[in-house]
């Protein structure tokens, strides 16, 4: 008998929960900058959450998910995307979806029922939220075919849950990413839950990471609450992408710190003190930590950098409860680039009755 | 002149969009050395490269999900499903996103994609090779489904639907692949969607139909008119959406209609047919619609499938009882 192959997974943080060093860091990490636009993004998310839910609770808004304790990834894999890369997000994106251009105001705007809150005013290219369960990771692999045969140095960033891994195309898309070699990276956030149902239920693998293996393409482990960590991460995984040297997937491993949806108890399945062993890991107090520790940040800037996010999602709410209704007929003005001469007479009926 | 069968016009259309359009790109199962398993695409990865004419793994899902991916890079892609029973697994995603992309983003994301697949029954194939389902597709808000029944019809509409810049659903009714030739000039010319066609007219009884079905219709029309009835055939062709304007034309006309498909027959494309003859044609007839269809029953194996699909004869006493109705 012979070994045909083999593998490992690594695992990959920088900083612990109590914000120590843990090995040297990445060069960006010198860059005081890219850390306080970091931690700017992870409080501008935390901040926008709590209103979100807040919105859909007063009725203002419709239902709503939260990225509560998973704000390292997002925030992570945005800081990482350079302007030309493609984005393909989830419905815990809203970290990365801010550094992309997608205004406040147009996310709450999705949540809040109106199609126009996915046209983005200033993002051509990306994807909007995907609400089915990993039917982004194929248009991703889409995406990242047409890139390479047009020979672009750019790549795609698509994420998913932890759920959606047990999802077939999550394995389309593993599979597609191995034999085309395209310039992919397909992000796990693994944060232990699927509504109700616990990442043991959704597969048997020691890993996600691993899953890349079937696929023929590198899996990587890293920790999701260090956001040094994820950043880093990404970002090389992108540099191989755009360099032609294929896909990369990664799971994040983070916690749901949140209900699923504003629609959701998870108080009904998950424990209290698996919640609170969770707080104690959680992402953007250890981050910090780190920054205080190392002299980054002082708690002056924090306070402005708080009040200045409460500032701006304050000014985006306003934005989006001002946006005026849709006229009813406009469901029919984007359904195909030039309305079907049969399709008028029921355009002209949902007129009629709203005139009447 | 260049005779050519459906199959070699398709094949015909698809060179002609590749060569004067770099963005049109070809994926699925065999489509390549092979040229697809009827061979609609043969020659064409020779001639456009493995970039742009793509074997794909054997995952359907896979297919239709990559193909909006990339159109919305500007791709055209032209995904091929082997069979019409295999588009299933696909179907998540032309029915949750090639068909809504652009109405979710207002405009900002939208799917230039054709979904072809061979379809119909009446080849003496296996299980899930010989079904009709176009009237799944046809409830679908967002996309369009056509079905060519003719060599020019083929190339004219496929180079319509690869030219569309919304998804389109296009059906190809592969009894009739290698039935007949005509003349198709390789001239680039479309022909226009969302428009039936009347391939004959005729005063006493409007038959509509699509796809192979087409070649039962004309052999009923030819008998009825050494009959002394003069039957209008109309080819549906664009099934969604539905140009009711030149059917209702032809039942006023007429006053008498037998709407043919091989689909089964409960919610099949003809029950829509029906219900806005009624709706908006009640007064101009003189019988009650009839329609002769594949039955409510799971498509038989081969042994069975004739007595299945609408023959001759079926169609025949249709159009008797229409005629004969006072």
């Amino acid at each position: 008998m012979s070994i045909v192959t083999k593998f490992e997974i690594h695992y990959v943080q920088y900083i612990n929960e109590k914000g120590e060093e843990l090995m040297s860091l990445p060069a960006f990490a010198k860059d005081k900058e890219i850390l306080i636009s970091l931690y700017r993004f992870m409080v501008l998310t935390r901040i926008y959450d709590a209103k979100a839910i807040a919105l859909q609770r007063t009725g203002k808004m419709g239902t709503f998910a939260s990225s509560l304790g998973q704000e390292a990834v997002s925030v992570g894999i945005g800081n990482a995307l350079q302007k030309e890369d493609v984005f393909c997000p989830y419905y815990r994106d809203q970290g990365a979806m801010f550094q992309r251009g997608i205004k406040i105001s147009e996310l709450l705007s999705f949540w809040g029922g109106d199609e126009w809150g996915s046209h983005y005013a200033n993002n051509k290219e990306d994807f909007s939220i995907a609400i089915p369960i990993g039917t982004q990771l194929l248009h991703a692999a889409g995406i990242a075919y047409a890139i390479k045969l047009r020979k672009q140095k750019r790549a795609v960033v698509v994420t998913c849950g932890d759920g959606a891994s047990s999802e077939g195309d999550f394995y389309h898309a593993i599979n597609a990413a191995g034999i085309w070699k395209l310039p992919l990276v397909i992000v796990i956030n693994n944060n232990q839950w699927a509504i109700s149902v616990p990442r043991t239920r959704q597969s048997g693998t020691k890993t996600l990471a691993q899953k890349a293996i079937a696929g023929g393409i590198d899996g990587v482990q890293v920790d999701g609450n260090d956001v040094i960590a994820v950043r880093h991460i990404v970002s090389e995984a992108l540099d191989k992408a755009r360099g032609g040297d294929g896909p990369t997937l990664i799971e994040a491993l983070t916690y749901r710190l949140c209900d699923h949806t504003t629609a959701d108890d998870a108080s009904r399945y998950i424990d209290k003190a698996d919640l609170e062993r969770a707080w104690n890991l959680e992402p953007l107090s250890r981050f910090y930590s780190y920054l205080i520790k190392n002299n980054y940040i002082t708690e002056k800037l924090n306070e402005k950098i708080h009040e200045e996010c409460n500032q701006q999602v304050e000014d985006s709410v306003e934005e989006y409860l001002n946006i005026p209704l849709r006229l009813p007929e406009s469901m029919f003005d984007y359904l195909y680039a030039k309305l079907p001469v049969p399709l008028k007479e029921q355009r002209d009926e949902i007129e009629g009755l709203a005139n009447e | 002149m260049n005779e050519i069968t459906i199959a070699e016009a398709l094949n015909q259309a698809l060179a002609y969009e590749m060569s004067v359009d770099e963005n049109v790109v070809i994926l699925g199962e065999d489509v390549g050395v092979n040229g697809g398993v009827f061979r609609i695409t043969v020659g064409l990865q020779e001639r456009f490269g493995i970039d742009r004419v793509i074997d794909t793994p054997l995952a359907e899902g896979l297919i239709s999900g990559m193909a909006i991916g990339m159109a919305t890079q500007g791709l055209k892609p032209i995904a091929e499903f082997q069979f019409m029973g295999f588009i299933y697994p696909g179907f998540d995603q032309i029915i949750n996103h090639a068909s809504r992309l652009r109405n979710r983003t207002r405009g900002r994301l939208t799917c230039p994609i054709v979904f072809r697949a061979p379809y119909g029954g009446g080849i003496h194939a296996p299980e899930h090779h010989s079904e009709s389902t176009e009237a799944l597709f046809a409830h679908i808000p967002g996309i369009r489904v056509v079905v060519p029944s003719s060599p020019a019809r083929a190339y004219g509409l496929l180079l319509s639907a690869i030219r569309d810049p919304d998804p389109v659903v296009f059906l190809e009714p592969k009894r009739i692949y290698r039935m007949m030739k005509q003349d198709v000039p390789d001239n680039g010319e479309s022909l226009p969607l969302d428009r039936c066609f009347v391939l004959r007219e005729g005063s006493d009884v409007s038959l509509i139909a699509w796809g192979a079905m087409i070649h039962e219709t004309t052999l009923v029309a030819d008998e009825l008119e050494k009959e002394g009835i003069h039957a209008e055939i109309i080819d549906v062709a664009t099934i969604k959406p539905l140009d009711i304007e030149t059917i209702l034309n032809s039942v006023n006309k007429t006053g008498r209609c037998v709407i043919i498909h091989e689909a089964a027959r409960t919610c099949g494309v003809g029950a829509e047919i029906s219900a806005q003859i009624a709706n908006k044609g009640l007064v101009s007839l003189l019988a009650p619609i009839q329609r002769v269809t594949g039955y409510d029953t799971i498509m038989p194996y081969f042994k069975l499938e004739k007595y299945y699909m609408p023959s001759v004869k079926r169609i025949l006493k249709a159009v008797k009882a229409v005629m004969e109705f006072v």
